[in-house]
């Protein structure tokens, strides 16, 4: 599925200093009943923020009109557990571009790539000046510059360079899909299919 | 150069090798379910692209079923259309489906290795990040996205960095009552549920060379609950043993050659690991989980350990235990137990009923205990039946459910109340995992039936 080229992304962002926030939580398993990728941004944490009548929990921050933004910015290991990509789909449908944490688990960030959403890693000491920034002022704004593959928090110019392979940078700047290139060398994969002994 | 085992299964299957970026991976065996495989084939149609090798794809309804009265429609419309979804697709391009009712129907990672789709040396994905189970026969498997379902349909690829290569080694032999979830509940404890995350584990050592088919599946399925994409176990005469005569296995002059292979298939004496641990397989007890992430697991004799004992921030901690409603230095043994679920792809198996029923033999069901036992398959379904564990189960007060995942992830009408405790023979003991508010203890199936007849945590060894 095409999704919008990813370049610079300016945006303040919402902070969510839980770690080991998995899947089940980004989109608890009863909401995955689709058959079609739309929607799921509504249910988006769900359990973390709505009660079970569904009015709003006054203290998820999502619920919270100061915090607003492109980019989520999240705890260690973000993104744990199920293979869903309906989790990525929910992040990338409330309107996030951008995860930011300190680790992330490897499914959810490999989904997130697939789809348009940048997870960026940064160091456990810049997230925690990250969420500092962000609690102090919520207007903190951050750059998310891919080209440049730099993470800077703009109240205070201070900057951190991420890590992402070349092929998924070429990718996102370009909002290829991984469809696209396997389509073509498909050739060369039915060549190599045939020397299988399965 | 010397490779490890996970090198050699990976290598011999690279199509090509991107300057940069990952590994074009080929793909020996796709397995898919009713939930992460719509938007996969709607992605297909849209771009108008047909599925590769159909063949190569297995198709079964698991996520979403009901474990009671499958002869009926499904009740749930969103489920229906799944399941109904998913049976459109693989007719229209000719993919094996095993829906509701099918004889072969049940969970994706038990039907898998039981008509030997699974076998040594393959590539198997799944969206389902289970799918590391199959990893047991020396397979390289592992749980994909829905892009990269549609990446396998369309291609029979997917690109994937190569994992780093870790070993972790179970040395000696276990104790009484200690079972294969509790070794892998033990070394997830150890190494926390992010702390083999990037790599590909290889479990080496005597505990897993004498355990068998099942024990190896049950460990390779948890893999994933340390951050690990997968886990393998060199084939051995064990696993040829399993294999031989199922559906999908080879046979006669294909199976001499398939042997052949398969016995390369272990780690070079001088290979090299990225990391690796070692571990007193004497020091394992049977575990229980007191947090909501199956990192948080101790010894059934323990106590909760304090947040300044515990890797991680402390308010995270407080958070999970404060869900669980447990505090700091409590002992587990004696917690009331409301609800026990036995079955998934991780313990629904015949040897996790075998197990279960081997204890509460001779003994009844606490009476204020809800018991759901919820074969993997029909195939178990129907051992449970032929092996008359059935009527030790029925003696005892309790009744057989039907296959499927069940109250493992809680997408169809298997919800444990909010506040409830469970203890769960399943994986994960997440937040809200076995319905809204549920409160999860993983365990093995031999201490979910020293619950079971006791209605409090219990340590299996005083009862067996």
């Amino acid at each position: 599925m095409a999704y919008d080229k990813f370049t610079i992304l300016k945006s303040t962002a919402v902070p969510l200093p839980i770690e080991n926030v998995d899947t089940d939580q980004i989109i608890p398993a009863r909401f995955l009943k689709a058959t079609e990728r739309k929607g799921f941004g509504d249910n988006l944490f769900r359990d973390w923020r709505y009660n079970a009548d569904n009015s709003p929990k006054a203290d998820f921050v999502l619920n919270n009109p100061v915090y607003s933004g492109k980019i989520l910015v999240g705890g260690k290991n973000f993104g744990s557990g199920s293979s869903r990509e309906h989790a990525a789909w929910a992040v990338y449908d409330y309107g996030f571009r951008c995860v930011v944490s300190s680790f992330f688990a490897d499914i959810f960030k490999n989904n997130c790539l697939n789809i348009g959403v940048l997870p960026v890693q940064v160091s456990p000491a810049f997230l925690e000046k990250i969420f500092a920034a962000i609690f102090a002022d919520p207007k903190t704004e951050l750059e998310v510059n891919l080209p440049e593959q730099t993470v800077t928090l703009l109240s205070t110019g201070e900057q951190e360079k991420f890590d992402i392979s070349p092929y998924k940078k070429d990718n996102l700047s370009n909002g290829f899909d991984d469809i696209d290139y396997l389509q073509n060398i498909k050739g060369d994969i039915e060549e190599f299919a045939s020397t299988l002994p399965f | 150069m010397s490779k490890t085992l996970f090198d050699k299964v990976w290598d011999a299957h690279v199509v090509r090798k991107i300057e940069g970026g990952p590994d074009v991976l080929f793909i020996d065996r796709h397995l898919i379910h009713e939930v992460t495989s719509p938007v996969a084939f709607l992605g297909l149609k849209n771009r108008g692209i047909d599925v590769l090798y159909p063949e190569r794809t297995f198709a079964t309804a698991d996520h979403n079923t009901p474990t009671i009265n499958q002869h009926l429609p499904v009740a749930d419309p969103l489920s229906a259309n799944q399941l109904k979804a998913l049976e459109e697709n693989a007719n229209t391009y000719g993919i094996r489906h095993w829906g509701l009712g099918h004889l072969k129907n049940g969970i994706v990672h038990v039907i898998g290795p039981e008509n030997g789709i699974t076998q040594p040396g393959a590539t198997i994905v799944c969206g389902d990040s289970h799918t590391s189970t199959h990893g047991a026969f020396g397979a390289i498997a592992f749980g994909i996205g829905t892009s990269e379902v549609e990446m396998v349909l369309a291609s029979q690829c997917i690109m994937q960095p190569k994992p780093k290569r870790m070993r972790i080694n179970v040395t000696g032999s276990l104790g009484k009552g200690v079972t294969p979830k509790d070794v892998a509940l033990f070394i997830i404890s150890q190494l926390t549920t992010s702390g083999a995350t990037g790599y590909f584990v290889e479990y080496a050592g005597e505990v897993f060379e004498n355990m068998s088919m099942e024990g190896r599946m049950t460990v390779c399925n948890l893999s994933i609950e340390m951050g690990a994409r997968g886990g393998m176990i060199a084939p051995d005469e064990t696993t040829f043993d399993y294999i031989k005569g199922r559906e999908f296995t080879p046979k006669g002059e294909a199976w001499d050659k398939a042997m052949t292979y398969w016995q390369t298939l272990k780690t070079d004496a001088d290979a090299v690991f990225d990391k690796e641990f070692t571990f007193d397989g004497a020091r394992i007890e049977p575990m229980i989980t007191y947090g909501t992430n199956p990192g948080m697991g101790m010894g059934i004799s323990h106590h909760i350990p304090n947040a300044s004992e515990v890797e991680g921030g402390v308010a995270t901690y407080e958070k999970s235990l404060g869900y669980m409603g447990f505090h700091e230095g409590e002992p587990m043994l004696g917690k009331k137990v409301d609800y026990v679920f036995v079955g998934s792809c991780t313990n629904g198996r015949i040897e996790d009923f075998r197990a279960f029923t081997s204890l509460i033999k001779g003994k009844r069901k606490a009476d204020d205990v809800t018991v759901w036992l919820v074969p993997g398959s029909h195939i178990v379904e129907e051992q449970i039946k032929k092996e008359g564990l059935l009527d030790i189960l029925t003696e005892a007060g309790f009744t057989l459910r039907q296959p499927g995942c069940s109250a493992c992830l809680a997408m169809n009408d298997d919800k444990i109340p909010a506040g409830k405790y469970a203890v769960s023979t399943s994986n994960r003991n997440f937040e809200g995992r076995q319905g809204p508010g549920a409160r999860t203890m993983l365990a093995s199936p031999l201490v979910a039936a020293a619950a079971a007849v006791t209605g409090v945590v219990t340590d299996p060894r005083t009862l067996i």
